[in-house]
């Protein structure tokens, strides 16, 4: 019997159908008719349903679950279903299903180098008229937000739920425990690295896998030493910008510090998504841990007394000597945010607006949101912490915010999916040893402005 | 209908006079639109992708052979390419033996065997994705079966050292697959005569000198087909590594399924995933070729008719 066909065939279709199948929806739909996905809420038979896509991660995913239900509840004719998905994945699926013309009405993201590719490809609604009509919902929100919304003088997505500057956390049990003080410059985190690793506590958690995690390195040490204009080079395309003295500078002091056994052991296999990071930080197997402000929540949900019992201490990232960043600017996502694809329904497209304009950060929204621990990205919001538990933190990460003179969107944001997905891969390199700062800056020069 | 006759005039003289009836060739036509729906449709879209650059979301804009230099002259494609046909060479050499002794010594008929292929068939009814979680959770160095055990040698960065992460994969890998190769050699090794070895016991052959002067001749086809299986599924390990490493430690497990995928859907290069698809067609059709010619032409032939 022939039996090479059919393992020529199993193979060519395996290998193959992936991109072609994008290819082809790409090509072969354009139905007003995007696919809810696996919808997890329903509400009765109404006639007017919009999708909406979302970030998992708890107490987060709670947050978004509960608007939605509220928002469905209030509206029973107009109804939102919801899927949850984990960050990596859902990067991946988005995309796809935006150029398959499958995307959800409601698409979150955050905002910058993404959005743009959307924008261009003509894939999301233009807000910046609704905005007009409703001043009220864009008044309420910071004003610094919108920066990563809007797309050559147009919004195209409306900012949503928080600011999540990048803070470097601290397990104070762990500290007084080795005697030692949270580090007030660099020269003091390369000081406290032996003294960790001599009482054998991994000086600093990290979650490799994910390489955005070590990013966040690079976003810090960048500012504090070259200031943010090392990284606007790079962002407004200018020739051989990774090659900045200052940026050669930070990536030799970040592969100092890996090689100082700074970062624990293994941390090239751990993912953030998984939250293991945290997880090292609040059972005490990592003294600190740089990350994004949204992982208090986290660990305030799973880190047991950890939170409450005053254990986790945070401050922004210190100093480097010498260096000439503001010691007050931060990193990370000025918010969230969430477009109208441009594929819905008109129909679809108001129940979103609708949403939009009742449900994302009503108060009770607010309410929510700071409960998680984080800062909502409305005015005035600080006026809602001194009930929370939280109060504290987040009037750290509102005064973190309110003071930085530079607030940088994460870089893997920022720039375009092609450039991102290169930087990301060296990042993972750098941090690996398997490529020297001049390879880095090198590699990196080869895809500035694609 | 020229074109769907091709491949039935090239059939062996066997077939053709079983077919001179007309009639069992339409029964090929379901197979043939299934396979010119998924097989060949999409490989002639793929190789027109190759030639544009796209980012996944706008318009197709024709590049001519942009992608391809940019790809040929990556050398992250070389690696991957090496570290490709590494995998496939290694599990290969590590579950060929594996499962031919596996194989063997499930043929028996006692009972306890059959318990035991059964309980040996769990892992490949695991779905890939479930068991590089599984393991991943496993090897964690902090939080894992070391850890857990307070084993030592166990504690390992079992996926964040290069050679580590690769030895971890090829484990995995073999741990799954080993399973279902047995299974093809336990029925080769069930459809060897037992008059051979009848015949060898008289001559005072032992156990050993059966295994290699009968056993193993007589699996050779079984080998070539269990071979083809690996080294072609080999080039679509995607899910497992994907979901254990990334294709970390710093590419040292970047196979092409991946870099196609990375280069796809993760920085939105169609173009050059087109290649790289492309790029993993000829290496599957290489080696499927290569292997047919090994195992000779009657290497789908039936063994039975002569035995």
């Amino acid at each position: 019997m022939e039996s090479k066909t059919p393992s020529r065939r199993t193979f060519l279709s395996l290998s193959m159908g992936i991109p072609l199948g994008a290819a082809l929806a790409a090509c072969g739909t354009s139905g007003p008719t995007p696919a809810g996905g696996g919808a997890s809420a329903s509400g009765g038979n109404a006639a007017n349903k919009a999708s909406y896509w979302f970030l998992s991660v708890q107490p987060q995913e709670g947050v978004r679950t509960r608007a939605v239900e509220r928002f469905n509840k209030a509206n029973p004719n107009e109804q939102i279903a919801f899927t949850a998905m984990q960050n990596d994945a859902y990067k991946t699926k988005i995309k796809t299903a935006i150029g398959a013309g499958q995307a959800p009405t409601i698409i979150w993201g955050w905002g910058g180098g993404t959005l743009r590719t959307y924008v261009q490809a003509g894939q999301v609604e233009d807000l910046t008229p609704w905005f007009e009509q409703n001043p009220a919902v864009k008044d309420r929100l910071f004003a610094s937000s919108f920066g990563a919304a809007t797309i050559d003088g147009k919004i195209y997505a409306m900012p949503a739920e928080t600011m999540q500057p990048i803070v470097l956390y601290y397990n104070k049990k762990i500290f007084d425990q080795v005697g030692v003080q949270p580090p007030e410059s660099w020269g003091d985190i390369m000081a406290l690295v032996p003294k960790f690793n001599a009482a054998g506590i991994a000086p600093f958690s990290l979650g490799g896998q994910s390489r955005w995690t070590n990013m966040m390195w690079l976003e810090f040490l960048f500012d504090r030493i070259g200031g943010p204009e090392v990284f606007q080079a790079v962002f407004d395309a200018k020739k051989d910008a990774w090659s900045h003295p200052a940026a050669l500078d930070a990536l030799t002091k970040l592969q100092d510090l890996v090689k100082a056994d700074g970062f624990i052991k293994g941390f090239s296999s751990i993912t953030a998504d998984s939250n293991a990071d945290q997880a090292l930080l609040y059972t005490g197997k990592a003294a600190m841990m740089l990350h994004g402000g949204w992982t208090y929540g986290g660990m305030k949900t799973d880190g047991g007394d950890f939170v409450s019992g005053g254990h986790l201490g945070y401050m922004n990232f210190p100093p480097v000597e010498g260096g000439k960043g503001d010691p007050s600017n931060t990193v990370g996502n000025p918010g969230q945010y969430l477009s109208i694809s441009s594929k819905a329904t008109p129909e679809q497209k108001e129940v979103a607006k609708k949403f939009f304009a009742t449900a994302v950060l009503n108060d009770e929204d607010v309410k929510e949101w700071a409960g998680t621990g984080a800062v909502p990205i409305v005015n005035g919001a600080d006026s809602a912490f001194a009930a929370s538990e939280d109060a504290d933190f987040l009037k750290f990460v509102y005064g973190i915010a309110s003071n930085a003179k530079a607030f940088a969107q994460s870089w893997d944001q920022a720039l375009s999916p092609a450039a991102a997905e290169v930087l990301l891969d060296n990042i993972a390199k750098l941090f690996q040893l398997s490529i020297t700062p001049e390879q880095f800056a090198s590699n990196m020069n080869a895809v500035i402005g694609s | 209908m020229s074109a769907l006759a091709t491949p039935v005039r090239r059939t062996p003289p066997a077939a053709t006079r079983r077919t001179r009836g007309g009639v069992l060739p339409w029964l090929a036509v379901p197979a043939l639109a299934l396979f010119v729906a998924f097989g060949v449709i999409p490989l002639v879209g793929v190789l027109f992708l190759s030639f544009t650059s796209w980012d996944g979301l706008g318009e197709i804009q024709m590049s001519g052979l942009t992608s391809w230099r940019a790809v040929l002259g990556d050398p992250g494609l070389m690696h991957a390419l090496w570290v490709t046909l590494l995998v496939m060479v290694v599990s290969w050499a590590v579950q060929t033996p594996a499962s031919i002794l596996l194989g063997v010594f499930l043929a028996g008929r006692q009972r306890y065997r059959a318990v035991l292929a059964v309980l040996y068939f769990i892992p490949l009814l695991l779905s890939q994705a479930a068991i590089a979680i599984a393991y991943k959770a496993l090897l964690d160095p902090n939080f894992g079966l070391g850890a857990g055990l307070g084993v030592d040698l166990l504690i390992q960065d079992w996926l964040g050292e290069p050679v580590l992460a690769f030895s971890v994969v090829i484990f995995v890998v073999s741990w799954q697959f080993i399973p279902f190769h047995s299974l093809i050699y336990q029925g080769g090794v069930r459809q060897i005569p037992r008059s051979l070895y009848e015949a060898a016991e008289i001559d005072g052959a032992g156990r050993v000198r059966k295994f290699f002067s009968i056993t193993l001749p007589q699996l050779k086809y079984t080998i070539i087909t269990s071979s083809t299986l690996m080294v072609v599924g080999s080039l679509t390990f995607f899910d497992l590594i994907f979901v254990l490493t990334a294709g970390g430690p710093a590419d040292a497990t970047r196979v092409l399924a991946l870099d196609m995928y990375k280069r796809g859907f993760q920085a939105s290069l169609m173009g050059p995933a087109s290649v790289i698809a492309v790029i993993l067609v000829l290496v599957g059709l290489a080696l499927a070729l290569l292997l047919r010619r090994l195992g000779g032409r009657d290497a789908n032939a039936s063994q039975l008719e002569g035995a």
